[in-house]
């Protein structure tokens, strides 16, 4: 067969196509979207001989199978898992061929919660406003995948990478997101921000690709008006009045209406939406750039 | 005005106004039509714009504390009209609010020439000001769980057009056929920061539901 697709087998919790995002519409409502670990997503491509804006899966905690209806390189990187074609195991975070009809299974996450997988020629779904990746705030982009569904694969472009296994690092048993605090920081009482910097927080289950919820103390504030709405960006940690911070991820909404005490480093990110349900956070003081 | 840092390559400016905050994303908008700036996003909202992937955030915050951005007004832009059947179920409770009968309201809202002061919620959905001072509406007490595509709704200062169902809080006045997002479409939104928009009453096919 020739036929350049992907048949999905078992679209496992929460499977969807991702790449870089739609950064730049901001202004319309129209979140960034994207794949939450960017650096895996990223290595995953490479691996294959992609370039870096070819769109890859999402798999969240128990993986996916995945039946290439042509011969393809596949490579599976972020959350660990077991990998496997037709039964036999294969290399995580290396380049695996895998023949025409032939079924890849990526197992349940060992660790973290994110594993993405590259193909040879990308994921070829039609793209919105310049970008593959679903988002599940606004409903753009495809729809997470199904079982029985069928992907369309671009040609494949580049080479594999020539080696065996890429070394990652493994997602931490306990975050600590660096933090440059604002802008509404003197929305919060002085407690409230010292309990933000000092406190232990856990991550909730209620996490999604839109943001890390998170439990622990509650961080009162010192006004008590409305916030009008106003811009968020990625890494935004926002306070609802529940109290307990929310971090932003890449389905964020454009704009809201609740406090943000501060924002995580971008290079901290990815950490973040790996951490399991559970997994204790700690928020310190960026130094450097940012809080200027 | 007043520039807050976010983060590591983001401002958000703050003024004192909806008004001010328009007429800054225009200027800004301009600005980096000129290519005097670099700003990956310029998001406008209530009170503020935000800026976000700058590359030197503190030289701007410092530049626009030096020399702030004059008030440029705003480019003539087209006018977008809206049919409107004014046929919402929340029309009375409106009406009651402005203390006006149901057909009044139309009149007062399909008067009035509005502007979107910025979007956010959904793709597409803009919050449009030009309502007459002291016609601000609560939200409903209880939001629906479900709001049609295409309806018409008031909340605080501001009119909106739902792009697609949602769930929702605002009051709904009307429905319109008019599509106000369509990813297939250049561009995809029919209303964006600084669109003027017009709602022509059209006549009601049937009763409300």
């Amino acid at each position: 067969m020739t036929d350049r697709a992907l048949s999905v087998v078992r679209a496992g919790a929460l499977t969807t196509v991702q790449d870089r995002g739609r950064p730049g519409h901001a202004h319309l409502g129209v979140p960034r979207s994207g794949a939450l670990d960017g650096p895996a997503a990223a290595l995953a491509n490479r691996l294959v001989g992609n370039g870096p804006d070819a769109a890859v899966l999402e798999t969240t905690l128990d993986g996916c199978s995945l039946r290439p209806r042509s011969p393809v390189t596949v490579a599976v990187t972020g959350a660990p898992c077991r990998v496997r074609v037709d039964g036999r195991p294969a290399a995580w975070g290396g380049p695996v061929r895998v023949r025409a009809g032939a079924v890849l299974d990526v197992g349940p996450a060992v660790l973290g919660v994110r594993a993405y997988v590259a193909v040879s020629g990308g994921v070829a779904v039609e793209p919105v406003l310049g970008s593959r990746s679903t988002d599940l705030l606004s409903g753009l982009g495809p729809t997470p995948l199904t079982d029985g569904a069928v992907l369309p694969l671009g040609a494949p472009a580049g080479v594999q990478a020539r080696v065996d296994v890429a070394p990652q690092a493994g997602p931490p048993s306990e975050l600590v997101l660096r933090v440059f605090l604002g802008p509404r920081v003197d929305w919060f009482t002085a407690g409230a921000v010292r309990r933000f910097l000092s406190g232990v927080f856990r991550v909730s289950p209620a996490s999604n690709r839109i943001g890390v919820r998170t439990t622990g103390p509650e961080l009162e504030r010192a006004r008590g008006e409305e916030l009008p709405s106003e811009g968020m960006v990625l890494g935004a940690v926002q306070v609802p009045p529940a109290g307990t911070p929310v971090i932003f991820l890449a389905d964020h909404p454009t704009t809201g209406g609740y406090p943000v005490i501060g924002v995580v480093h971008a290079d901290d990110l990815p950490a973040a939406a790996q951490a399991r349900p559970g997994t204790a956070v700690r928020f310190v003081a960026a130094r450097g750039r940012g809080g200027f | 005005m007043r520039t807050l840092p976010v983060g590591a390559d983001a401002l958000l400016v703050e003024v004192a106004s909806g008004e001010e905050a328009q007429a800054l994303h225009a200027a800004l908008l301009r600005r980096r039509a000129e290519g005097s700036l670099t700003a990956r996003e310029i998001v406008p909202a209530a009170r503020t714009v935000l800026l976000d992937g700058l590359p030197d955030p503190a030289r701007l915050a410092a530049e626009l504390a030096s020399r702030p951005v004059p008030h440029v007004p705003p480019r003539a832009a087209e006018t977008v009209e809206i049919p409107v059947r004014y046929d919402g179920p929340d029309l009375a409770d409106v009406a009651a609010h402005w203390g006006v009968g149901a057909a009044e309201v139309a009149r007062i809202h399909a008067d009035a020439e509005f502007r979107v002061a910025f979007c956010g919620f959904a793709p597409g959905f803009g919050y449009l000001t030009g309502l007459p001072a002291g016609r601000e509406v609560p939200r409903r007490s209880t939001p629906r769980t479900s709001v049609p595509a295409g309806s018409v709704a008031l909340a605080g200062p501001y009119t909106g057009v739902y792009p697609r169902s949602s769930p929702g809080g605002w009051q709904l006045i009307g429905t319109t056929d008019v599509v106000l997002w369509d990813h297939t479409r250049e561009p995809a939104a029919l209303l964006s920061p600084g669109t003027r928009v017009r709602f022509v009453p059209v006549a009601s096919t049937g009763p409300a539901t």
